[in-house]
C-alpha cells in the first residue's frame, strides 16, 4: 500500500453536495414506537439487501472500573448461544452459527466507547427475511450467556492480550491511553485480571441493565418501506422486557483537561519506535464540531496532503504513515498524533511532529489550505455515503447524537461556511501543545528522553 | 472543474503533426464494438480494447453519483528478480512522485481538491491505483492517471528520501510483526523456483542496494498499454467512458510488454518444515499444501479440484460453528485459541491451501497441526454432509448480492480477475462452479492433496522480550 487510510475516526460523515446537481437526499425517517424505540429508516431500493443497527447506551463508558471489558464482552458473547423459549429450543454457539449460515445473513454484537451496538444485515426475501429477524429477536433479548463458553473466551481474550502487549504499538497505545484519560472510563483496557473478575451473572446484569426497547436507537438502511421497517424492528424487539420507560442510567464523569505536559518513553526491543502525542479533545456535541473537523483535515488527517504527514514522510523519509485525529463522543475523546519510525530518528520525528501542531495551534491554516480542505470535504460527500453500509453509519450518529433529520442535506453548507478565523480559534481553544502527552515507545534511548 | 492536462494533450498532437505522423493517428478509432457481460444481478460490463492494446472495463452503477477509477498494470512481485526484490511495490510509491508537468505531491493534491480519495496497492501479482471521486471528476482523474502512466518522473533525490518510507513500511509490515515474518520465512521455503518466494516489500538488503535507476528500467519495461486495464464502476455512461479512456489513454503509445518466461515450480517430493523465531506470547504454526490452480473455466480434473477445494475450506472454516472451530477451539481440552483455513484458488502464480493454528496454553504447535491434518482426515474418510455443502453455497449465494453494495468492491473485483487472465464474469461462473460441487468430490479433494510430499510447515517459536534491552543496531547503509 502507498499510503494508510484516511483517519477520519470520530468524523462523522454528511452533508449533500451542494454545487452537484440531481442528487436528491436519501430522506431520513424518524419515528417512535410505542416500547420507547426509537426508529431512524432509509428506504434503499435497488440491492435485495438490508441492514439494521440496534445501539444502546451500554458502551465501554459503563463498565466498572474493575471489570473493564464488561460491555464489549456481554455484547459479543449474544452470539454463544440463545436460552429455550416459547416452543423454541435453545441453541447453542454452533447451531447458532449454522442457523446464521444457513439464511445467508448475520447478526452479531459489540461495544464501543459509548455505544453497545447489534447489527443485522439479511436478505430481503421475505422468508429469509423473516426467519432472520426471528433469530435475531432471541440472540438479541435471550442470550444463554453459558458458563463454560465464557470461561473460554475469557481465555482466549485474555491471551490475544498477553499477545497483543508483546507488540510496541499496543504497549504504546495503552501508555498513551493511560496518560490521556487518567481515571476516566475512556481510559480503561480489558486485562486479564479485569476478564477474571466477570462473571457470566455479570453479564447478565449488564445486558439486562442496557439491552430494553426504551433505550433502543434503532438504524435501518435497505430494501423495505416504513410499515415493513415498522414491523420488523417490532419482531426484533418483541422478545425484550417491555418496560415502556426506563429509568435514568447514572451520569458519567467528564474527561478532565491535563494539567501538565507528560513524557513517557519506555524502552523496547523492536524495529520500530511508536510514538503517540496528543491531550483530551472534544466532545461530539461541540459547537466547534465543523472549524475542527476542517482543521484536523488540514493538519493530519488527510493522508498524504496533511501537515504532518507532508513534513515527517514527504520532506524527510521518516515514517510510512503520520496522522492525527479527534474522536470526539458523549465525552472528549483524545487527540492523537501518531507516526512510526526507526528508533535512532524518533527524537527527530517527534520534534518536527510537535514544531507542526505548535505552528499550526498559533498561526492558523492559510487560506490556500482552507480551501483546498473544503474542495475535498465538500467535493468528496457523495462518497461518504455511496453504500448502504456507509448511508447506516451516517443514520446511526445521527440517531445516537440527536442530530437534525437534515443532517445530511446541511453537511456541505456546514463545512462551506466554516472560516480561517474559525479554526484557528477552534484549534487554540481545543489544543494545548505545551500540555500534551508524548508516550514512545522503544526509541533509542539516548535520545528519547527530552 | 481543473483540466491540467488538457493543453499538454493538445501541444502533443501538434507536435506529432509537425513530424509528419499520418493523419489516421489521430483520426479518433471507430467506436469498438464491446463485449458486454450480463451478470448474474443483472448488472452489465463493458470491455473495450483501445487501439493501443489497453485494456478498459466499465461497470455502470447508478445509485449514487461517486465512480471508482482504477488502473491496473499486471506486474508485482513475481514479475522481479533476485537481487532486485520489492522493485514493483517502490515503483508504485514512486508514482506519486510526479510526472513531466505534476511537482512532487501534486497529483494526491489535485484529487484531494476533486473531493476523491486515492491509493495503490501492490502484491504478487499486480499493482493497483485507485481513485473514488465524484463522477464527474473522472475525466480529471483519467487525465492525471494516464499523464503518470506514461510520464513519471522523479529526482534521485526524491527517491532516496521515498525508499527510507519503504523500508519504515517493511519494518511496521515484517520485522515488528511476527506472523508476517514467519509466512516470509514460508515463502522463501515452500517455493523453489517460482518468484513468489521473495517478499512484495522487498528484503532489507535490496532496499538499501536500489537504485533509482532500478526503478526508472521496471517502469519502462513494465508500464505498457498492452499490460493495463483501466477500471471504473459507478455512476457512468459506458460508451461516454470509452470516449473519454481513447482521448486520454488511447494516446499512449503502444508499446510491446515484455515476453515472460515461464518460472514453474518443480514439483515438491518430501515434507519442508521451518521456524521462527520472534518475540511473542502465543506460538502459531502453518500448513501450506501446494495444490491445483483455477486458470480457466474450461472443464479440466486439476479445475474442478480448485473448486472443491475451495468448497472444501469453506466447509472447515467458512462460517462460526464450523469444523475446525468445532474441532480445535472448543471444549475443556481444546487445542487451540483459534484455527483457520483458506484455498488460493486462482493467481497468475502456484496457489497453495493453507491450515493455521494458534495453540492454546499448555499445547504446542505439533498438537495443532495434528488436528489440523485429522479434520482434512475426517472428511476424506467420512465425507460432509448434504446440510454443510447447502449451507457453504448458501452463504456464497447471498454474499454475491451483498457484494452489490459497494462501487469500489464491484471494480475492484473486475481489476483482479483482468490481472489474474480470468474471465470478467468469472465471479458468477464460480458461483456455478461451486454449486454444483459434490460431497463426494470434495471428500476426494480432502483425500488426494494433504499428504506430505507436498506439505511446508512454518512455526513461529516465541522469543521473550527483553523489556529493558537497547534498540536494535541500526541497520547498515541507511542514511542519517
Amino acid at each position: 500500500m502507498h499510503k494508510i487510510s484516511f483517519r477520519l475516526l470520530g468524523l462523522l460523515a454528511a452533508g449533500f453536495l451542494a454545487s452537484a446537481p440531481a442528487l436528491a437526499a436519501l430522506p431520513i425517517q424518524n419515528w417512535k414506537q410505542a416500547s420507547g424505540a426509537q426508529v431512524y429508516l432509509v428506504e434503499s431500493k435497488t440491492i435485495p439487501m438490508v441492514d439494521v443497527r440496534i445501539e444502546f447506551d451500554g458502551g465501554s463508558r459503563r463498565d466498572p472500573a474493575t471489570k473493564s471489558g464488561l460491555a464489549s464482552v456481554s455484547a459479543a458473547m449474544t452470539s454463544k448461544g440463545v436460552r429455550a423459549a416459547g416452543n423454541q429450543p435453545a441453541l447453542d454457539e454452533n447451531q447458532l452459527g449454522e442457523a446464521w449460515a444457513d439464511l445467508g445473513a448475520g447478526f452479531g454484537g459489540d461495544a464501543s466507547e459509548d455505544r453497545m451496538s447489534f447489527s443485522l444485515r439479511s436478505l430481503t426475501d421475505p422468508k429469509l427475511l423473516d426467519q432472520a429477524v426471528l433469530l435475531a429477536s432471541r440472540q438479541l433479548a435471550e442470550p444463554s450467556y453459558p458458563a463454560d463458553v465464557w470461561a473460554r473466551e475469557r481465555d482466549r481474550i485474555s491471551n490475544a492480550i498477553k499477545e497483543a502487549d508483546t507488540r510496541p504499538g499496543t504497549v504504546a497505545a495503552k501508555a498513551f491511553n493511560k496518560a490521556v484519560f487518567g481515571t476516566h472510563p475512556y481510559g480503561y483496557e480489558p486485562t486479564v485480571e479485569s476478564l477474571a473478575a466477570i462473571g457470566v451473572e455479570d453479564l447478565r446484569a449488564f445486558h439486562a441493565a442496557h439491552v430494553m426497547p426504551c433505550r433502543a436507537k434503532v438504524s435501518v438502511v435497505g430494501n423495505v418501506d416504513r410499515a415493513q421497517a415498522d414491523t420488523l424492528v417490532q419482531r426484533l424487539l418483541a422478545r425484550l422486557p417491555q418496560n415502556g420507560a426506563c429509568p435514568a442510567l447514572p451520569p458519567v464523569p467528564e474527561v478532565s483537561a491535563l494539567a501538565a505536559p507528560a513524557v513517557n518513553a519506555i524502552p523496547f526491543q523492536s524495529a520500530q519506535a511508536h510514538v503517540f502525542i496528543g491531550q483530551p479533545g472534544y466532545k461530539r456535541s461541540d459547537p466547534d464540531y465543523f472549524p475542527l473537523l476542517v482543521g484536523n483535515y488540514i493538519l493530519g488527517g488527510s493522508g498524504l496532503v496533511s501537515r504532518l504527514s507532508d513534513e515527517v514522510r514527504e520532506k524527510r523519509g521518516l515514517a510510512y504513515s503520520a496522522y492525527s485525529y479527534f474522536a470526539p463522543g458523549m465525552h472528549a475523546g483524545a487527540f492523537t498524533l501518531g507516526l512510526q519510525t526507526r528508533p535512532d530518528q524518533a527524537a527527530q520525528a517527534i520534534k518536527i511532529a510537535r514544531d507542526v501542531v505548535a505552528d499550526y495551534v498559533a498561526k492558523g491554516p492559510t487560506a490556500e489550505e482552507m480551501k483546498a480542505a473544503k474542495d475535498n470535504l465538500i467535493g468528496g460527500f457523495a462518497l461518504r455515503i455511496d453504500s448502504n453500509r456507509k448511508l447506516l453509519d451516517n443514520v446511526a450518529a445521527i440517531a445516537w447524537y440527536g442530530l437534525p433529520l437534515n443532517y445530511l442535506d446541511t453537511w456541505t453548507q456546514q463545512i462551506e461556511k466554516v472560516t480561517l478565523a474559525e479554526v484557528r480559534q477552534a484549534m487554540a481553544r481545543k489544543l494545548q501543545p505545551d500540555r500534551m502527552v508524548t508516550v514512545t515507545v522503544g526509541a533509542a534511548p539516548t535520545t528519547a528522553a527530552r | 472543474m481543473k483540466h491540467p492536462l488538457r493543453l499538454a494533450v493538445a501541444a502533443t498532437f501538434a507536435a506529432l503533426l509537425c513530424t509528419g505522423v499520418p493523419v489516421r493517428a489521430q483520426t479518433p478509432a471507430p467506436a469498438a464494438a464491446p463485449t458486454v457481460i450480463k451478470t448474474a444481478s443483472g448488472a452489465l460490463v463493458h470491455r473495450y480494447q483501445l487501439a493501443n492494446g489497453m485494456t478498459l472495463i466499465v461497470k455502470p452503477d447508478h445509485r449514487a453519483p461517486t465512480a471508482a477509477h482504477m488502473v491496473w498494470v499486471r506486474v508485482g512481485g513475481m514479475d522481479e528478480v533476485d537481487g532486485y526484490s520489492g522493485l514493483a511495490h517502490a515503483l508504485e510509491h514512486m508514482l506519486f512522485k510526479g510526472t513531466d508537468k505534476l511537482g512532487v505531491g501534486e497529483f494526491s493534491k489535485r484529487v484531494a481538491a476533486m473531493g476523491g480519495r486515492e491509493n495503490a496497492f501492490t502484491t504478487r501479482d499486480y499493482t493497483g491505483y485507485y481513485q473514488q471521486i465524484p463522477s464527474q471528476r473522472l475525466e480529471d482523474v483519467m487525465a492525471l492517471e494516464a499523464d503518470r502512466f506514461q510520464h513519471n518522473k522523479w529526482s534521485d533525490d526524491e527517491f532516496k528520501r521515498e525508499i527510507e518510507v519503504v523500508k519504515e513500511e517493511r519494518r511496521w509490515r515484517v520485522e515488528d510483526n511476527p506472523r508476517s515474518a514467519l509466512y516470509e520465512v514460508i515463502s522463501g521455503v515452500t517455493y523453489l523456483a517460482s518468484p513468489y518466494r521473495r517478499p512484495v516489500v522487498g528484503w532489507m538488503n535490496d532496499l538499501d542496494a536500489m537504485k533509482p535507476d532500478d526503478l526508472r528500467e521496471f517502469y519502462k519495461r513494465w508500464y505498457v498499454p498492452g499490460n493495463a486495464a483501466v477500471v471504473v464502476a459507478g455512476d457512468v455512461d459506458p460508451q461516454k467512458v470509452f470516449q473519454l479512456a481513447q482521448k486520454h489513454y488511447g494516446s499512449i503509445p503502444a508499446r510491446a510488454a515484455p515476453a515472460r518466461k515461464p518460472q514453474v515450480e518443480p514439483a515438491q517430493a518430501g515434507i519442508r518444515r521451518v521456524e521462527h523465531k520472534a518475540p511473542a506470547e502465543q506460538s502459531y504454526v502453518a500448513l501450506s499444501f501446494k495444490v491445483p490452480q483455477l486458470r480457466s473455466f474450461d472443464a479440466s480434473p486439476e479445475a474442478d479440484d480448485a473448486v472443491a477445494l475451495t468448497v472444501l475450506s469453506a466447509v472447515l472454516d467458512g462460517y462460526a460453528g464450523a469444523r475446525l472451530d468445532r474441532g480445535l477451539t472448543q471444549g475443556p481440552d481444546r487445542v487451540a485459541d483459534g484455527a483457520g483455513s483458506d484455498n488460493g484458488l486462482w493467481g497468475r502464480g502456484p496457489q497453495l491451501f493453507t491450515l493455521d493454528g494458534i495453540p492454546a496454553p499448555g499445547k504446542t504447535t505439533e498438537q495443532v497441526e495434528a488436528a489440523l491434518r485429522g479434520e482434512v482426515a475426517r472428511i476424506a474418510r467420512e465425507g460432509v454432509s448434504e446440510a454443510e455443502l447447502q449451507r457453504v453455497k448458501t452463504q456464497w449465494i447471498a454474499g454475491q448480492v451483498y457484494k452489490q453494495d459497494s462501487v469500489f468492491n464491484q471494480a475492484n473485483e473486475l481489476g483482479r480477475l483482468w490481472a489474474q487472465e480470468l474471465p470478467l464474469d468469472a465471479g458468477d461462473r464460480i458461483i456455478d462452479r461451486l454449486k454444483g460441487v459434490t460431497a463426494a468430490q470434495v471428500q476426494a479433494v480432502a483425500a488426494k492433496y494433504f499428504g506430505d510430499d507436498q506439505l511446508t510447515i512454518g512455526v513461529l517459536r516465541p522469543l521473550p522480550r527483553d523489556p529493558n534491552a537497547r534498540p536494535r543496531a541500526k541497520p547498515t547503509g541507511v542514511r542519517d
